[in-house]
């Protein structure tokens, strides 16, 4: 329990203060500043539109210690053949050379939020009067007992894109004939909700056509799963056979690893796996709780404004943040940073602030040409976001909607990096 | 759901009485006279065959686009990937306005204003179609609903600078510099084909789920603030 009485009246009062007037700058020092921590689909939108839309009124510091930033989304799409890892990259060049961001590669390891500072593991230290905390995942300790950071190699998570995304797929290719694929799945809540399941497709898909006679076990500790009907269908038509899931009536709350041994232990009964794919449960990226935001395992925010419900002038975007309904996704990420990029710019500058909305659309693949997607629409309650509005792809939906739904998913990438990086 | 539930009763009466449903829906005869203004492009009948347009044969129920041998716009051919199937509305609002249906169709007509005149054409095209048990939505007593934009709502001046924000919804998946990958370019549209096809998919006369939700939740305002931020957006 971050959020202390004390510290929670101390920001209800605050948070009053601020809603009544722009802030003004009290130690006189030039431009306001924005520091964002976390370059990745909150983050990066965030500081790109802080900057495009003040127009050199504010400064803007992105802080994110890759120089190439590698998206979850499609990485999957990777594994199974359908992308190249370029495809997937980005650099951070644009919004330093269009939009004037300073961009610093380098890990934030302490934010002292009295003295409105962000230390850089690099030694330096950047005052802010706004910081943005986008830092994604870090995953639980001992959440699955036997598999650590140190046993990644052997056992990757694959869920920070990137170098594991290569291993995984290395791994995938070198199965022996008629191997076993498993994949330990993540408790609720975690990012990207469809994530694992699409994983689970491409791996079918590459296995069914390099090795066909290989196996896939799913070790699930949920009861249910996103877009499962159509998941579960897509598997039956173009995987039959080959996936087994293993869910919470089998013992799957109950998993251990042995990487040096290549086990999956499900409720005491072993079994020997080629490629182990380990997705543990997760939690808000390790800043956040250092910046003393975090309840638990995430960082409350008001939904008005993804301000920390801990401190007003510290906001959380994406996955780190306990916002409500929306799932923990790119796209929301995205969404939410546009409507905190609004409320930082009105309180720094006093620009026009509107109504906050927020939209989220996932996208899956299945098979090749066979997409599906699940969406919502938002809005800011004084509680939390609450969903709006939503729809989700049927069961039995024929090939060509499938495929312009993929095709979409296509065009949507293009259209998502673009508003982050170009 | 009263006029669901006396759909058997009404498709009944139209099986036993070929006249009765085209007299419900419109007039054939008066639909025949105004058919004159597709026949330049469009054969309809016995051994009607493709021309400019594609031959209107047993066009209720059929999905936009499917008719084998015809090479459709790609905006048409989207249209019916994302479930565009021709029945009375989607038909009544494609003979109205084809362009705010069909953002780029190829099909180069005005469009009939008159309601009327759309049923009494509808009714004679409809007598084309094989079998009426596969005309879904089209009871007898089914009427388009109101697809066509208010004057008053094309008259609203929109807010660039409301509408600017508001774009940050679009540009997550529609690309700010007008390129299309599988998504279809917004930039520099006329405002007004902006707001009649968003008001399409907000009633929902234009298929797509994405677009369906994102437009119903837009006021009239926020279109049109859309609209006056897209039309200049280079």
């Amino acid at each position: 329990m971050t959020l202390n009485r004390r510290k929670f009246i101390a920001v209800g009062a605050a948070t009053a203060a601020s809603l009544s007037a722009p802030a003004v700058l009290a130690d006189g020092h030039g431009k306001p500043r924005v520091v964002v921590i976390g370059g990745g689909s909150g983050g990066a939108t965030a500081a790109r539109y802080i900057a495009k839309d003040s127009q050199g009124a504010i400064d803007v510091t992105l802080v994110e210690p890759s120089r190439t930033y590698f998206t979850c989304y499609f990485s999957n799409l990777y594994i199974a053949g359908f992308t190249d890892l370029e495809d997937i990259s980005h650099t951070y060049g644009t919004l330093a050379a269009k939009y004037g961001i300073n961009v610093v590669h380098d890990w934030a390891v302490d934010v002292d939020r009295d003295a409105k500072t962000v230390s850089l593991a690099g030694g330096s230290v950047l005052p802010y009067d706004k910081l943005i905390l986008s830092p994604g995942i870090d995953f639980v300790e001992g959440a699955v007992p036997g598999w650590s950071v140190a046993a990644q190699n052997k056992m990757p998570h694959a869920y920070k894109a990137g170098s594991q995304s290569e291993l995984l797929k290395a791994q995938v290719m070198a199965m022996p004939e008629g191997g076993r694929f498993a994949m330990v799945a993540p408790p609720n809540p975690f990012r990207c909700p469809p994530g694992p399941y699409e994983r689970i497709s491409m791996v079918a898909h590459v296995l069914k056509q390099t090795n066909p006679t290989a196996k896939i076990l799913l070790v699930d500790p949920k009861e249910s799963f996103s877009k499962q009907a159509l998941f579960e269908e897509g598997w039956e038509r173009h995987y039959s056979g080959m996936i087994e899931r293993v869910g919470p009536d089998f013992g799957a709350t109950n998993v251990r690893v042995d990487p040096a041994a290549m086990t999956v232990d499900i409720d005491g009964s072993v079994e020997k796996v080629d490629v182990c794919n380990v997705i543990p449960a997760q939690k808000a990226g390790r800043i956040a709780d250092m910046a003393g935001v975090t309840d638990g395992n995430w960082a409350p925010v008001n939904a008005a404004d993804m301000s920390s419900k801990a401190d007003p002038d510290v906001h959380v975007l994406g996955d780190s943040a306990q916002q409500g309904d929306m799932p923990k996704s790119g796209f929301a990420a995205n969404s939410q940073a546009k409507v905190c990029a609004m409320a930082v710019r009105g309180a720094l500058t006093g620009s026009k602030v509107f109504p906050a909305k927020f939209t989220n659309t996932c996208w899956s693949l299945i098979a090749a040409d066979d997409g599906v997607k699940v969406g919502a629409t938002y809005e800011a309650t004084a509680e939390k976001i609450a969903k709006v509005d939503g729809f989700i792809s049927q069961t039995g939906e024929d090939a060509a909607t499938r495929k312009a739904t993929y095709e979409e998913s296509v065009g949507w990438y293009a259209g998502i990096t673009a508003d982050m990086f170009n | 759901m009263i006029a669901r539930r006396l759909l058997p009763i009404a498709l009944t009466a139209i099986l036993a009485a070929g006249a009765l449903r085209a007299e419900l829906a419109g007039d054939a005869e008066a639909g025949a006279v105004l058919y004159g203004q597709c026949k330049g492009c469009h054969e309809i009948g016995k051994g009607a065959e493709d021309r400019i347009g594609p031959h209107l044969n047993g066009l209720f129920g059929r999905r936009a686009a499917s008719h084998e041998g015809f090479a459709y716009s790609a905006s048409m051919q989207r249209a019916g990937v994302d479930g565009l199937i021709w029945g009375f509305d989607t038909l009544d609002a494609y003979i109205e306005n084809p362009r705010a249906l069909v953002s780029k169709t190829r099909m180069s007509f005005r469009g009939i204003k008159d309601a009327q005149d759309r049923a009494d054409l509808m009714a004679y095209l409809r007598s084309f179609s094989a079998d009426p048990a596969n005309i879904p939505e089209a009871a007898p007593t089914a009427r388009g609903t109101d697809h066509s934009v208010d004057p008053a709502i094309l008259a609203i001046q929109g807010d660039p600078e409301y509408g600017e924000y508001l774009s940050s919804e679009c540009v997550s998946c529609h690309q700010a510099d007008g390129s299309s990958d599988g998504i279809p370019s917004i930039t520099r549209w006329p405002q007004e084909d902006f707001v009649v096809a968003m008001h399409a998919y907000k009633n929902k006369l234009r298929p797509h789920p994405v677009m369906q939700m994102m437009a119903g939740r837009l006021s009239n305002e926020e279109i049109a603030a859309l609209a006056a931020y897209f039309k200049d957006l280079d």
